[in-house]
């Protein structure tokens, strides 16, 4: 590691440090209560006791199932149907004003349909979860599958190649950053309706631990619920970034 | 790939734009004997770079015919290779990788890696196979280019005025280095250009194209060029000529005003 890339990190950090300090004078002042908002170190105390009980790997690891099976499934039907759509305008004319439409609805929207259909399981939260994750690849892959320089296009038409050479020598990798940035949009999304899901009928994760924690009153937990979101959405996001700047150096 | 002839008969090409038909070439005769380097020289916007395009099987002529070694041409014709204006190399592959994109698909392997080692040290590209077209200036982007283009081993180059966008040293030295490549390897040339002085240094024969006020154009006249290849830019008999041909295209020079 490069010495301005830990210069990179420290400067990244020095915002939460920062937020952490506030966090921690703001509860000791005693403008709320502590059971509005509880210092850092009950929240961490949380954790502690989570980890004790072996009820923390639990909630995060249905969670990251969640979002990994079903940003999986979206983005592969993303990148599909976003593939026809980019590349044929047949395609593009049936499908796209549908897809709009469907997009326009919330994601909340979505769950007591969800619900009917496929029961209290995983499948309805795995589902939403892909729904979110769709959007964001499909539009972003259409729309850089539709805007790559026809001169290009031109030149791989004239060196021979046409169909599948055709998409894999010129289409694809032209759409390659396009897709990726495509993909992380898509895992951020994830997450989102992924809470959306487990707020809903569920009794593990961490949108369970979210809406659990309101209703016993503990803040502290809600706060570590929602710090433990925010650190594995970075995470996952941090990880897709790496794989996918090796995709596009090699 | 051998080179082989191209034969242009009785072609003409419209484009409907906005409901409007507009014919661009009408009529338009040319035979270029296999090896043989035919300038196609005309004012731009006339319809040079189109006929270049109908050539290659970029586009379908609205009449007549276009025969590569006797056989009508086909769609994106694979025994031509284009050499646009611009470089137009993939921006994710190395010069290289670039090179390699215009191999036969036959070629594959050893063969292949030797061939784009070749074709890379003909246009003295060696040293930067691994660099990426953004790392290098425009002139070599355009060497890169050209040698994907021989990579293919065409019957027929076709070159769509592939050195206007450089500087004019730059534009020197490519010229020179198709002279000497196409004695090389021998391919039959079609060249596209603007430039009066680039056609007479490297044509074995000039076709001028020119319109008639508003209408389509055609074939005006065509020149043999005296003097074996290569040539001597300094030749002082070669200066009637380009006088005479500027003066085709409208340009007026001191030798052309005093007879």
């Amino acid at each position: 590691m490069t010495v301005p890339h830990i210069g990179r990190i420290a400067a990244g950090a020095l915002l939460p440090a920062a937020i952490l300090v506030v966090w921690q004078l703001a509860a000791s002042a005693g403008i709320y209560s502590a059971a509005q908002l509880p210092p850092p170190g009950e929240v961490l105390s949380a954790l502690g006791e989570l980890v004790r009980r072996g009820e923390l790997w639990h909630h995060l690891a249905i969670s990251t199932q969640r979002v990994l099976i079903g940003f999986a499934a979206g983005s592969a039907l993303g990148l599909t149907l976003g593939g026809l759509v980019g590349l044929s305008r047949a395609a593009s004319a049936v499908i796209s004003p549908t897809v709009q439409a469907i997009r326009a609805v919330p994601s909340l929207a979505w769950v007591p349909l969800l619900l009917l259909w496929l029961g209290i399981g995983e499948t309805p939260k795995i589902v939403l979860v892909a729904i979110g994750a769709f959007f964001p690849v499909y539009t972003t892959v259409s729309a850089a599958l539709a805007h790559i320089d026809p001169h290009l296009i031109e030149v791989g038409r004239a060196y021979g190649r046409r169909g599948l050479p055709l998409l894999a020598t010129v289409l694809f990798p032209a759409a390659t950053p396009a897709i990726l940035s495509g993909l992380r949009l898509g895992l951020a999304q994830g997450w989102l309706f992924l809470v959306a899901a487990e707020l809903i009928a569920s009794s593990m994760g961490l949108g369970f631990l979210l809406i659990d924690s309101q209703n016993t009153g503990r803040t502290d937990v809600m706060l570590l619920a929602i710090i433990l979101l925010a650190v594995l959405g970075k995470l996952s996001d941090t990880l897709l970034g790496v794989v996918s700047k090796r995709a596009v150096t090699v | 790939m051998s080179a082989v002839p191209l034969k242009i008969s009785g072609v003409a090409k419209e484009f409907t734009a906005s409901g409007r038909r507009h014919a661009v070439l009408a009529g338009v005769d040319l035979e270029v004997a296999a090896g043989e380097v035919v300038a196609l020289l005309g004012p731009s916007g006339c319809g040079k770079s189109t006929l270049l395009r109908l050539a290659g099987g970029l586009d379908t002529p609205t009449a007549g015919s276009v025969l590569v070694d006797g056989e009508p041409v086909r769609e994106f014709e694979p025994r031509c290779a284009v050499v646009f204006q611009e470089p137009r190399l993939l921006p994710w592959r190395t010069l290289a990788r670039n090179v390699a994109f215009g191999l036969p698909r036959d070629v594959t392997g050893d063969r292949a890696r030797d061939e784009v080692a070749h074709w890379l040290s003909v246009v003295g590209l060696a040293d930067f196979a691994r660099h990426r077209p953004r790392q290098v200036s425009g002139g070599m982007a355009q060497r890169a280019a050209l040698a994907r283009a021989l990579a293919r081993r065409p019957g027929v180059l076709l070159l769509d005025e592939p050195f206007a966008a450089l500087d004019a040293l730059t534009r020197l030295r490519m010229q020179d280095l198709l002279a000497d490549v196409q004695r090389e390897a021998g391919t039959t040339v079609l060249l596209v250009t603007h430039d009066v002085d680039e056609a007479l240094h490297l044509a074995d024969r000039i076709v001028l194209l020119g319109a008639s006020p508003d209408g389509p154009a055609s074939v005006r006249l065509v020149l043999d060029v005296p003097g074996a290849l290569p040539r001597d830019r300094g030749d002082a008999g070669l200066a009637a000529l380009r006088s005479s041909l500027l003066g085709e295209l409208g340009v007026r020079t001191p030798a052309a005003v005093a007879p």
